[in-house]
């Protein structure tokens, strides 16, 4: 299905520019152009197609839902919401007060809006197109349990007592109190929908397209230029700094994931392990400090530390698993 | 004059939905006043859950979105 790229490069590469196939040049420049049109068309096709289908699910509709769920359930429902529901990560503080609100606990809230960032669509294309369909769904399924087990977590801990007390009050003010009438859902016309979906598809490739051609650019450049064996030898998965260091390095870079997963690829086809890879993938995409800054409103620094540190040192136990397990497989 | 209220964390989105409904109502010679909320608290006694969101003279009209301009034009007439 994606011959069509690479068929595409072996003509501007090897015809238009005429450079030599199998040589360093030729070949960094052949994988620099085979994957930034792979990697657009299919950003501009899936988050088209993605955003018609979910044109009409909205935080709202997934608050009136969670509203009143058992807890376990809760967990699961909560991180399934939060990885296929549109929107913005600025919404996260009239989100977590609009979960409050209705009475949902901080738990659920939690899985919601931490699964979120971690599996959204952007990230989840780009590991499909790059990295094959069987890390991608590794990598949504050790997200979401990432989601759930930490929604659980932050709830036995009880973490509501260290939310700010406004929101302490809108929480205890929501359990007791029944949700007004369910609104009407209003049906969107094929229009509407068409029209959230043009909006999201120029909003979020204008948002990445260059970050596309940075990150292809470095991997290119790792490719063709990194000797053989290197990383293997010395980020290889017997070293075990090397899961802690990626999830930290991960945190500066965040909101470059689109940046950051081409050079995954390149990374991975030169032995880089994939717990290594899983987590500082996961840390670029989620672990954000001035995401978390901004939850400063709601919580005390006392939740946003314990938030933060649990993110890091789930990624780093998730590295270090499918290091170990990778050589079973 | 037209007491509007941008709601939102700050993001470039809220700045642009600002921005759109300061142009839209010069051009149609309207008097509003804009001003942007980031307090969490004036989020929930508005109930809303998705930034930017939009409200004149104390109703909310939207949120979710930087608004199209038809619907600017409609809220200020």
């Amino acid at each position: 299905m994606f011959e069509v790229f690479t068929r595409f490069a072996d003509w501007l590469a090897f015809d238009v520019l005429s450079l030599a196939p199998a040589t360093k040049t030729g070949d960094a420049v052949h994988f620099f152009i085979e994957d930034v049109s792979k990697i657009y068309v299919l950003l501009v096709v899936m988050i088209y197609v993605i955003a018609l289908l979910r044109a009409s699910l909205n935080v709202e509709r997934v608050r009136n839902y969670l509203a009143g769920k058992n807890r376990a359930a809760g967990y699961v429902l909560g991180s399934g919401f939060g990885a296929i529901t549109p929107f913005c990560s600025c919404s996260s503080i009239p989100v977590f007060l609009g979960f409050t609100s209705a009475g949902i606990p901080v738990g659920i809230t939690m899985s919601f809006l931490l699964t979120s960032p971690l599996i959204n669509e952007v990230a989840v294309l780009l590991l499909m197109s790059l990295l094959g369909w069987k890390f991608t769904v590794l990598y949504i399924i050790v997200g979401m349990t990432v989601g759930i087990l930490g929604g659980a977590f932050l709830d036995a801990i009880k973490a509501e007592r260290w939310l700010q007390s406004f929101a302490q009050k809108a929480l205890a003010a929501g359990q007791n109190t029944q949700l007004p009438d369910q609104q009407e859902v209003e049906k969107l016309s094929m229009a509407e929908r068409h029209r959230f979906a043009k909006d999201e598809t120029l909003e979020i490739f204008g948002r990445v397209w260059k970050w596309v051609i940075i990150g292809v650019g470095l991997g290119a450049a790792l490719h063709g230029f990194v000797p053989d064996g290197w990383i293997e030898q010395y980020l290889g998965d017997g070293q075990w700094w090397t899961v802690p260091a990626a999830v930290v390095l991960g945190i500066p870079l965040y909101s470059n994931a689109t940046g950051v997963i081409p050079v995954m690829e390149s990374l991975i086809q030169n032995g880089l392990p994939i717990g290594t890879t899983l987590a500082f993938c996961m840390s670029t995409v989620a672990a954000s400090f001035p995401e978390f800054i901004l939850l400063k409103q709601v919580m005390q620094w006392r939740l946003l530390a314990t938030v933060f540190v649990m993110l890091l040192l789930s990624f780093t136990l998730v590295g270090w698993l499918f290091n170990g397990f990778s050589s079973f497989l | 004059m037209k007491q509007v209220k941008v709601l939102g964390s700050g993001c470039t989105k809220c700045q642009k939905t600002a921005e759109l409904i300061e142009r839209i109502a010069a051009d149609q010679g309207v008097e509003v006043s804009v001003t942007k909320e980031t307090d969490a608290r004036v989020f929930l006694q508005y109930g809303v859950m998705s930034t930017p969101a939009v409200v004149i003279d104390e109703q909310l009209k939207h949120s979710g979105s930087i608004p199209h301009t038809d619907q600017v034009k409609a809220w200020l007439v």
